[in-house]
């Protein structure tokens, strides 16, 4: 038993590792004082109520969900059916398509953003939210191809094919039958593809001009020690965000997977 | 499902009558759904690439951008000590943070693919963290290594130190260990894949011919573990070696890497057309290393086994 057990303190230390920074945020985004180190002196709200007055926040908040929201939309849109292409049909050049759709994941960040101010600059798009838009459906195609694809492996064909069978059409099928099937599958890739665009920061850097987006705007803040409290503040309502946003898209892509069986 | 078998006859007939000309549509469909997703990444990913060619082959003069082509850029960057420099080093930390992350991984992936009870929980623990914001988390790090920080002010208070540490922060180390921790997971996940796949009789024949455990480990399941841990590597070194927010925020002076450099040249140096080049050289360099590290890989993974 030493071995397992061995392993299991090991895997406990590995947790920490990987949470020790994701739980120091909020624990010190309490703490009434202005350095973040040990001892707490006191436990306040006050960096949190003080968010609420800070008109820029709120404004790169505001352009966060907005960029988010689109870039989730047709993020998910395209790869609804790049997905469905994939799984139900076979085609040429089908390995190579879906090769290319993973492409994002893999290229360095810094070169998809500066190459992609070079575009949009050339093709005459200044940098604004557009442009991030953009961006950040590119990087978050991959994510939405592979949730969707998993969603539509456990699609039963037969079911489209008895719709057809009992006269309808090709969209009366996809609208009554296919899109409620993959329903959880959509929304969990809306989900996941909104909070790579609200998290991402390189490229909202290089492209988001004069109106930035949350992490550009904390990117902002983080140089300044007098702002790291509200700075901490804000970090946590960011990770429970995410974090909550992922568990629901989670919960929803295990119910797209296990609705046909 | 049951009455699938009964069904198969008709469907069989159908398809057979149709056959042809549902092939093509067939082809015709997935083409055409696909296609939007397709085209899209493929602008975005040609699109630049032409545009970054053109660029590094232009020259900045101050604020006009003069459209003469000449390889000047390239042998500025090829020249300058300080690119080869910060090139040579990018690539040596993200080699680093590959290797540290994918040891320190390896063992997890072990223990949840053979030994965990409750695989699912494991995974998902391991994952949750890194659905938060990057930037925050690299963030989180400068806070905890800081001069004044979490862990010098723990470490004092628990009485460990009598003096703040000075090596935690703003060096190779903490670029390293804050990249460790960023890519964990997409070390684990692959690792962890392929260790799921090995078949137990495999592990059992070893047994039976009198290998040991290590023996075991070394000559089966590391071997077979070897598709996992190349996918692993290049998902993590690639993107590591044109990490912007790291080098910036943990790195100071000694741990500025590539991409620092590069934003420079598309902001207060507005040389556009250098960083263009650079960003080209970089991804060469990263392709060169990629390529040089699988076919090197593969040729162990055959000698060992």
């Amino acid at each position: 038993m030493t071995r397992p057990s061995g392993l299991v303190m090991y895997a406990i230390f590995y947790l920490a590792f990987l949470y020790l920074p994701v739980l120091l945020l909020p624990l010190f985004s309490f703490n009434d004082g202005t350095i973040v180190a040990f001892p707490i002196k006191g436990w306040t709200l006050e960096w949190y109520r003080q968010l609420g007055g800070q008109d820029t926040l709120l404004q790169a908040l505001v352009n966060s969900l907005f960029v988010g929201f689109v870039s989730a939309v047709m993020a998910t849109s395209m790869g609804l059916f790049a997905a469905r292409a994939y799984v139900r049909y076979r085609f040429r050049g089908q390995e190579a398509s879906e090769a290319l759709v993973m492409l994002p994941l893999v290229i360095p960040g810094i070169i998809v953003a500066s190459s992609m101010l070079v575009l949009f600059i050339s093709m005459g798009l200044k940098p604004s939210l557009t442009a991030v838009m953009l961006g950040h459906t590119f990087l978050a195609l991959p994510f939405s191809v592979s949730i969707m694809k998993s969603a539509f492996d456990d699609f039963d064909v037969s079911l489209e094919e008895a719709a057809y069978d009992l006269g309808s059409g090709v969209v009366e099928t996809f609208r009554r039958v296919t899109l409620p099937i993959v329903a959880p599958g959509i929304v969990s890739s809306l989900l996941v593809t909104f909070t790579v665009s609200f998290d991402e920061f390189v490229l909202a850097f290089f492209l988001s001009g004069n109106q930035p987006t949350l992490p550009v705007y904390i990117w902002s803040q983080i140089r300044f020690p007098a702002k790291l409290p509200n700075t901490l503040a804000l970090g946590s309502l960011l990770l429970l965000a995410s974090v909550l946003l992922l568990v629901v898209a989670e919960y929803f892509r295990r119910r797209s997977t296990k609705s046909t069986l | 499902m049951d009455d699938r078998p009964l069904s198969y006859p008709l469907e069989g007939t159908r398809a057979w009558g149709k056959s042809l000309a549902g092939l093509r549509s067939e082809k015709a469909k997935g083409l055409a759904l696909s296609a939007p997703a397709t085209v899209y990444v493929g602008f975005l990913v040609a699109a630049p690439l032409v545009i970054l060619v053109a660029y590094s082959l232009w020259t900045q003069t101050y604020v006009s951008i003069d459209r003469t082509l000449t390889l000047a850029n390239y042998r500025e960057a090829l020249t300058d000590p300080l690119v080869r420099h910060l090139m040579i080093r990018s690539i040596l930390i993200a080699a680093a943070v590959t290797l540290a992350t994918v040891a320190l991984a390896y063992p997890i992936a072990y223990f949840i693919a053979l030994k965990a009870q409750r695989k699912t929980l494991w995974l998902l623990l391991i994952t949750i963290p890194f659905w938060s914001s990057y930037l925050l988390r690299v963030f989180a790090w400068k806070l905890i290594l800081g001069f004044n920080g979490v862990m010098n002010s723990a470490l004092l208070g628990v009485g460990l130190i009598s003096d703040p540490l000075t090596f935690l922060l703003y060096n190779e180390f903490s670029v390293v260990l804050t990249l460790a921790h960023a890519w964990a997971p997409f070390a684990i996940l692959p690792i962890y894949v392929s260790l799921q796949k090995i078949d137990p009789s495999l592990l059992e024949a070893a047994n039976d011919l009198g290998s040991g455990k290590v023996q075991q480990f070394l000559r089966v399941t590391l071997p077979l573990t070897i598709p996992g841990i190349i996918a692993a590597c290049l998902i993590i070194f690639i993107p590591t070696v044109g990490d912007y927010v790291t080098p910036s925020l943990v790195g100071g002076s000694d741990g500025k890497m590539i991409a620092n450099l590069i934003q420079v040249q598309f902001g207060a140096a507005n040389n556009w057309p250098l960083g263009a080049t650079l960003s080209l050289l970089a991804m060469m360099s990263v392709g060169f290393v990629a390529i040089l590290f699988v076919l090197s890989a593969t040729g162990l993974g055959r000698r060992i086994r």
